[in-house]
């Protein structure tokens, strides 16, 4: 089987990351429970006449996908394998709102067409004329992962050669509302540098698109292996850390020799349970990392995490503003990633210098 | 009928989404579709809905469209004249 290798990598996300010629220096501190994205300018990439029909989600998916695409130096891909937890929730919302407020009458139909999950994937393919394989995987918090597992499963196999995958999601009103009510989202403002110290329940919304181009030959400028990956629908908490070191040696890693572990805690008190049984046993010498006070929760909020994973090994630069922890740390080889949304879909994820 | 066009202007840029246009921009003849505004043929259909709901107008025959949403002078005329809202 052929290795897999992250050759270029963009996060659009609610801090400057869309640029890769910086690394997380200069970051927007919010006082806040909902974030947006800090926008590229969308009309650099995309022709007016196509962005008309676009909401936020599918431009920052096609606007992050370009800039991955150009930094790997391809004009095109084999495959476009995309991940969203909640799809186009903003076209969503408008067509339903017009139903309801209509009277079921007078409906248009370019929201309810732009409102498909696979939206984001099928406008990529449009904007590259790319007719290759087009697939959007839907699966709450692990939507990146399963699209990044089934990249992964392609390039060993040498089906393809070069894929695009990335995972977006975006805010919408109604949607935000819904979440408010039912307390998914705390319901004081939190700030970002305060957000694990929070102890209520709900997380920080936020939203964002990270897009990779993977290959199966490594380049010059490639960033990381992706080494191994593994989701789970259901994990209970007391299992999490033996599950760890299980999916470690099943890829002949030993827990002592991660350098890092990227997590996803976003400052929820009934959840983050399951990170704290990580950074509280085998992983509590081992530099933590963590990512949601910056970017804020969304079900591929671990797009970002993987980016970060990979910038940190490329660069062997760990920026403060991650830190979870101090320790010694000054070499970054093997990167252990643990993401789960409200104690469900969870997902290991290894990277390694190569 | 100059209020109308403005009104109907400021629809269109709202309904079609069309960013970075203002009223000012939209000439009463300006060809609507194709090499002129650009619309294609989705923006008929919201310009068809926009008749319907806005003015009262169902338009039949959707051939019709071709002459109506010509330019804003020929759908404002057939607007006034059909209306019934």
């Amino acid at each position: 089987m052929k290795k897999v290798y992250i050759n270029s990598v963009c996060a659009i996300t609610p801090q400057k990351t869309f640029d890769n010629t910086q690394f997380l220096e200069e970051l927007i501190e919010y006082d806040a429970n909902v974030i947006n994205v800090v926008n590229p300018v969308y009309k650099d990439f995309i022709p007016p006449a196509a962005a008309r029909r676009m909401a936020k989600g599918i431009k920052m998916g096609v606007v992050a996908s370009k800039l991955a695409l150009k930094e790997s130096g391809l004009e095109n891909v084999d495959a476009i394998i995309t991940g969203t937890g909640m799809g186009c929730v903003r076209d969503s919302e408008k067509f339903v709102s017009a139903i309801i407020d209509n009277d079921e009458q007078f409906l248009t139909p370019t929201a309810f067409i732009q409102s498909t999950h696979n939206t984001v994937g099928g406008q990529i393919a449009l904007e590259l004329g790319c007719k290759g394989y087009n697939f959007t995987y839907v699966h709450s918090g692990i939507s990146f992962e399963s699209a990044l597992l089934d990249a992964k499963m392609q390039l060993e196999l040498d089906e393809a050669k070069a894929i695009l995958v990335g995972g977006v999601d975006e805010l919408g009103d109604h949607t935000v509302a819904i979440h408010k009510l039912v307390n998914h989202i705390k319901s004081e403002n939190i700030n970002s540098n305060a957000l694990l110290e929070s102890k209520t329940q709900g997380c920080v919304f936020g939203e964002g698109a990270g897009f990779f181009v993977l290959k199966n030959e490594k380049q010059e400028s490639s960033y990381a292996e992706v080494v191994a990956l593994n989701t789970y629908n259901t994990l209970d908490e007391e299992s999490v850390n033996e599950e760890a070191i299980r999916f470690l040696e099943e890829n002949n890693i030993e827990a002592s020799s991660i350098d890092a572990i990227i997590l996803g805690n976003n400052g929820d008190v009934n959840f983050d349970g399951y990170y704290n049984k990580l950074t509280s046993k085998t992983f509590k010498d081992i530099q933590q990392i963590y990512y949601k006070h910056i970017s804020g929760e969304f079900n591929t909020a671990s797009s970002f995490g993987l980016w970060l994973g990979a910038r940190i090994i490329k660069s062997q630069i760990l920026p403060e503003a991650v830190k979870l922890n101090i320790t010694e740390t000054s070499k970054f080889k093997t990167i252990l990633l643990y993401n789960q949304y409200r104690g469900k879909n969870h997902s290991f994820t290894i990277l390694k210098q190569c | 009928m100059d209020a109308l066009k403005l009104e109907l202007k400021e629809n269109i840029i709202e309904q079609l989404n069309l960013e970075d246009m203002t009223a000012d921009d939209i000439a009463n003849d300006d060809i609507l579709f194709g090499d002129g505004l650009g619309l294609d043929s989705i923006d008929a259909l919201e310009l068809i809905v926009m008749l319907d709901k806005n003015y009262g107008i169902k338009l039949a025959d959707p051939k019709e469209g071709r002459a109506i949403f010509e330019s804003i002078d020929t759908m404002a005329a057939y607007i006034a004249e059909n209306r019934s809202k």
